[in-house]
């Protein structure tokens, strides 16, 4: 069973990481080559400080990781987070298992209304 | 606890979840078709759902949005492929942009089944994950060279399931 309170707050984590298009784009990005935090922010018509937000949601969720080398942080992609999709069928079967846990909480809701 | 049994199939990208419900299958369908009954299961308890549009028909489309701890909006889409009441539910269930429209990347394809049992509803749902465009698309995935590999072998083995059909 898996049911726990981490396996909750990873579904939280990757939940908050991918709802936003710009942290998909730049998971997508990061995936494919390094960059520096102030590289994204060129794409991303975005501050520094925005980027570097949006960053450390994904870095939370173990999508990237982040180094500092000399004046520049650079983010990259953790291949192996995502590696065999294993992390991803996790994730989705700890939220159907919370549907099915609110699913019979609003059954037995209904019941007792008689 | 009303979960029975939950398989992960990593290498057709399934996830087969079998759970019994104590209340008829007419009354679970409603939470399914009612979108103020399905708004309060679907999302994670942190992530409450809001359906702006449920159209429970067959070819009818959703679109609901889940909010977070901090307010942030995570968008969805639904496409209703098949509906067999009070049996089989089968959709489409994908990522949206933010002006809620779907987004690029192949859904999930969910199958549904209610079954009816002496304690109530046995509920199946298997849910597949698409073709390699939905992890590149939406989760970056598929960028490295050996998982696009393996993963156009499940997309050519996805293809033949449904050409077989």
């Amino acid at each position: 069973m898996v049911t726990s309170e981490a396996s909750e707050s990873e579904t939280d984590r990757v939940f908050q990481a991918l709802s936003d298009s710009t942290r998909r784009n730049i998971v997508t990005r990061v995936m494919r080559t390094e960059q520096s935090i102030s590289q994204l922010a060129q794409h991303y018509n975005m501050s520094f400080a925005a980027v570097h937000k949006h960053v450390a949601v994904l870095e939370r969720a173990s999508l990237v990781t982040k180094e500092r080398r000399g004046r520049e942080q650079i983010v990259r992609g953790r291949v192996e987070t995502l590696r065999g999709a294993s992390h991803l069928l996790n994730t989705y079967e700890e939220i159907w298992r919370q549907r099915a846990q609110q699913m019979d909480a609003l059954l037995s809701e209904t019941q007792e209304k008689g | 606890m009303p979960v029975l049994s939950s398989e992960i199939d990593r290498d057709a990208l399934t996830l087969t979840f079998v759970a019994e419900f104590d209340g008829s299958v007419e009354r679970v369908w409603q939470l399914w078709e009612d979108p103020r009954q399905l708004e309060r299961w679907w999302g994670p308890p942190t992530w409450p759902a809001t359906f702006e549009r449920h159209d429970f028909t067959e070819g009818g489309e959703s679109r609901y949005y889940m909010t977070g701890p901090e307010g942030e909006k995570a968008r969805g889409w639904w496409k209703t492929t098949l509906i067999d009441e009070p049996r089989r539910i089968e959709f489409d269930d994908g990522f949206s942009n933010d002006d809620g429209e779907p987004a690029p990347g192949d859904p999930i394809k969910g199958v549904v089944t209610f079954e009816e049992i002496s304690s109530g509803t046995r509920f199946t749902i298997v849910s597949t994950f698409g073709s390699p465009e939905y992890f590149e698309e939406v989760l970056g995935m598929g960028m490295e060279e050996g998982m696009r590999g393996a993963l156009g072998q499940i997309d050519g083995v996805l293809a033949d399931a449904r050409q077989s059909h």
